[in-house]
């Protein structure tokens, strides 16, 4: 079980701060820790890197790094860091910096420095310093210097949460080709769940020093026992495949378990695996097919199980499929249209999805 | 002008020591400006105030101890044997010892607060990318704090050069074994020569103003760099 997992159990003080933190996510893709700032996050992440000295338990991919008796030194794990700020080291031009943790020996090293500066845009900045970088260059050159030191996990502590909005939309596209082209576990902190949603496959709630919940970013998006679910702006992520494309509407038709969306897309290729995120609040009910509507996608469902809130609004933890057994939606509608319509967990209704978003590509195997 | 020819006796005397005394608190006063600078002990500003002492003793205070240290009755009279000498005082190395003690904090405050300037996050980010502390420490902490290094050896030097009280109660006014300028020109104004002591006066000043012009301008590249 250990073996292909990062297993994580620390229990201490830090100054005043109390961590009891447990979770095993899989070795593979993107784990996302979120949690509102103040939790503990960074803290959890140092613990993991070993720049914090706490007693617990830390395993990667079946190599142990820490536990009763042992404790390695940060620089005696195999880790990447991508520290909020860059942290470069400023009397260092950029290719000193990205091959300082980088192996001498070229045997076994899996990131190739040419891969990595082509792959993160960085090619045309080698000889210059870091003081003459713009932030999201900086923090580019940041994951690169990580990268090269040939982790075994990759760390990043709000990489992008220091940079404006428009930095952010320019580095994103990196990280999601990083995930997709090198097989390396990433624990990625984030206070934006918008960041999540696009990056994660694994997510770790933490709250005041605590993991909440930890699992597949779907199950607990759609965990109505946790206030994910229960939030504004809450969603699902859901794994869908291209299976027509209409290049006269520009419509894409998008396979889900239990169901197909009508997603307005660029041409994409039948057979590719895209991400969709469905908001809860763009769900609405119907006990009836609506026979003419302008909403494209009405999809049957099964209402699995409700949760009332404060706001006299009802979330719906809803399956996809006739029988409501296929992917999971989340709706969002209120009290009153609830018992207007007499609806009851499990019933077979209509969902009216009025927005679908796509997301990402996705991993076939995911 | 005439000057009597052992003018340079005691100008290379004095640089002799200066440069010997620099160099052993380059390598003495590093590793306690970086301890004063990482360790997290309550008792590190005792320390610290004890490297400091010299700013605020009278030399002659700082010379007496030192003198009784270092002669046939203290240390110096353990560690002299050794090679020959029945004392440390009045010697060469008892100059370079005090000077060392004297000057200890114009060289280690400087690079203590370079050390503290450069934080903790360089060495952490060469943590993580598998640089050993030893490592991390010449790569990284030593090029970041290079002009505090620059400033303490700078100091350092010219303190030593300028000192007079220690020197006359540890190592007297022996010309060519312990005749350093300051005490050289003393010993000139005693002697009525009047020349030869504004030469070497008139020495020091130059000296003393291209070395605050020069520390002037490392700070001012430090302040740039910085931002």
């Amino acid at each position: 079980m250990t073996a292909d997992t990062v297993k994580v159990d620390f229990r201490g003080m830090l100054g005043r701060f109390e961590l009891d933190a447990q979770f095993e996510v899989p070795a593979r893709g993107v784990t996302a820790l979120f949690g509102p700032s103040g939790c503990g996050k960074t803290t959890l992440i140092r613990c993991i890197a070993g720049l914090n000295h706490m007693a617990g338990f830390c395993s990667v991919a079946g190599d142990t790094w820490q536990d009763d008796k042992h404790f390695r030194a940060p620089h005696q794990r195999p880790i990447g860091y991508v520290f909020q700020e860059a942290n470069l080291f400023p009397h260092l031009s950029v290719r000193r910096n990205l091959m300082y943790g980088h192996p001498r020996t070229t045997a076994g090293n899996a990131i190739g420095f040419d891969e990595v500066t082509a792959l993160l845009g960085i090619d045309k900045l080698l000889e210059r310093s870091p003081r003459h970088l713009s932030g999201g260059e900086r923090q580019r050159v940041a994951i690169g210097r990580a990268l090269l030191s040939q982790p075994k996990l990759l760390l990043m502590d709000e990489p992008l949460s220091a940079l404006d909005q428009m930095t952010k939309d320019e580095i994103l596209p990196y990280l999601e080709r990083l995930h997709e082209i090198l097989q390396l576990p990433i624990l990625y902190i984030s206070h934006d769940m918008a960041e999540v949603e696009r990056l994660a496959d694994q997510l770790v709630l933490m709250r005041s020093g605590r993991v909440v919940a930890a699992g597949p970013l779907r199950d607990l998006q759609a965990d109505l026992s946790l206030p994910l679910a229960l939030s504004r702006d809450a969603a699902v992520s859901l794994d869908a495949v291209v299976v027509a494309q209409d290049a006269v509407d520009g419509m894409a038709t998008l396979a889900v378990a239990g169901g197909e969306f009508l997603v307005p897309s660029e041409p994409l290729r039948v057979g590719d695996h895209r991400r969709l995120r469905v908001e809860a609040g763009d769900v609405s009910l119907a006990r009836e097919r609506p026979s003419r509507s302008t909403i494209v996608n009405m999809l049957p469902v099964r209402i699995l199980s409700i949760r009332s809130q404060a706001d006299h609004r009802i979330t719906a933890l809803l399956g996809l499929g006739p029988d409501g057994t296929g992917a999971r939606l989340l709706s969002r509608v209120t009290e009153r249209s609830w018992k207007e319509l007499d609806l009851e967990p499990g019933q077979d209704v209509f969902a009216q999805v009025k927005g679908v978003a796509l997301v990402r590509r996705e991993e076939p195997t995911a | 002008m005439n000057l009597s020819s052992d003018i340079w006796q005691p100008v290379r005397l004095t640089l002799e020591l200066a440069a010997l005394t620099t160099v052993v608190l380059l390598i003495v006063g590093t590793p306690i400006a970086w301890w004063l600078a990482r360790s997290k002990r309550w008792w590190k500003e005792i320390i610290a105030a004890l490297v400091a002492i010299p700013l605020v003793l009278p030399p002659t205070v700082l010379g007496f101890y030192l003198l009784v240290a270092l002669g046939p009755n203290g240390a110096g009279g353990v560690l002299a044997p050794l090679w020959g000498a029945r004392t440390l005082a009045f010697t060469f190395p008892g100059l370079v010892i005090g000077s060392v003690l004297f000057s200890m904090p114009f060289v280690v405050q400087p690079i203590r607060n370079a050390f503290e300037a450069m934080g903790e996050k360089p060495m952490e980010a060469a943590a993580t990318l598998r640089a050993s502390p030893w490592r991390a420490f010449w790569t990284v902490a030593v090029p970041l704090a290079s002009p505090g290094f620059l400033t303490g050896a700078i100091l350092g030097f010219a303190h030593t050069v300028g000192e007079f009280g220690v020197v006359l109660m540890i190592g007297g006014n022996i010309p060519g074994k312990t005749q350093v300028l300051s005490v050289a020109i003393y010993d000139y104004v005693e002697n009525a020569q009047w020349t030869e002591a504004s030469v070497l006066a008139l020495g020091m000043v130059a000296f003393a103003f291209c070395v605050i012009l020069t520390m002037m301008l490392i700070e001012k590249k430090m302040v740039r760099a910085a931002s």
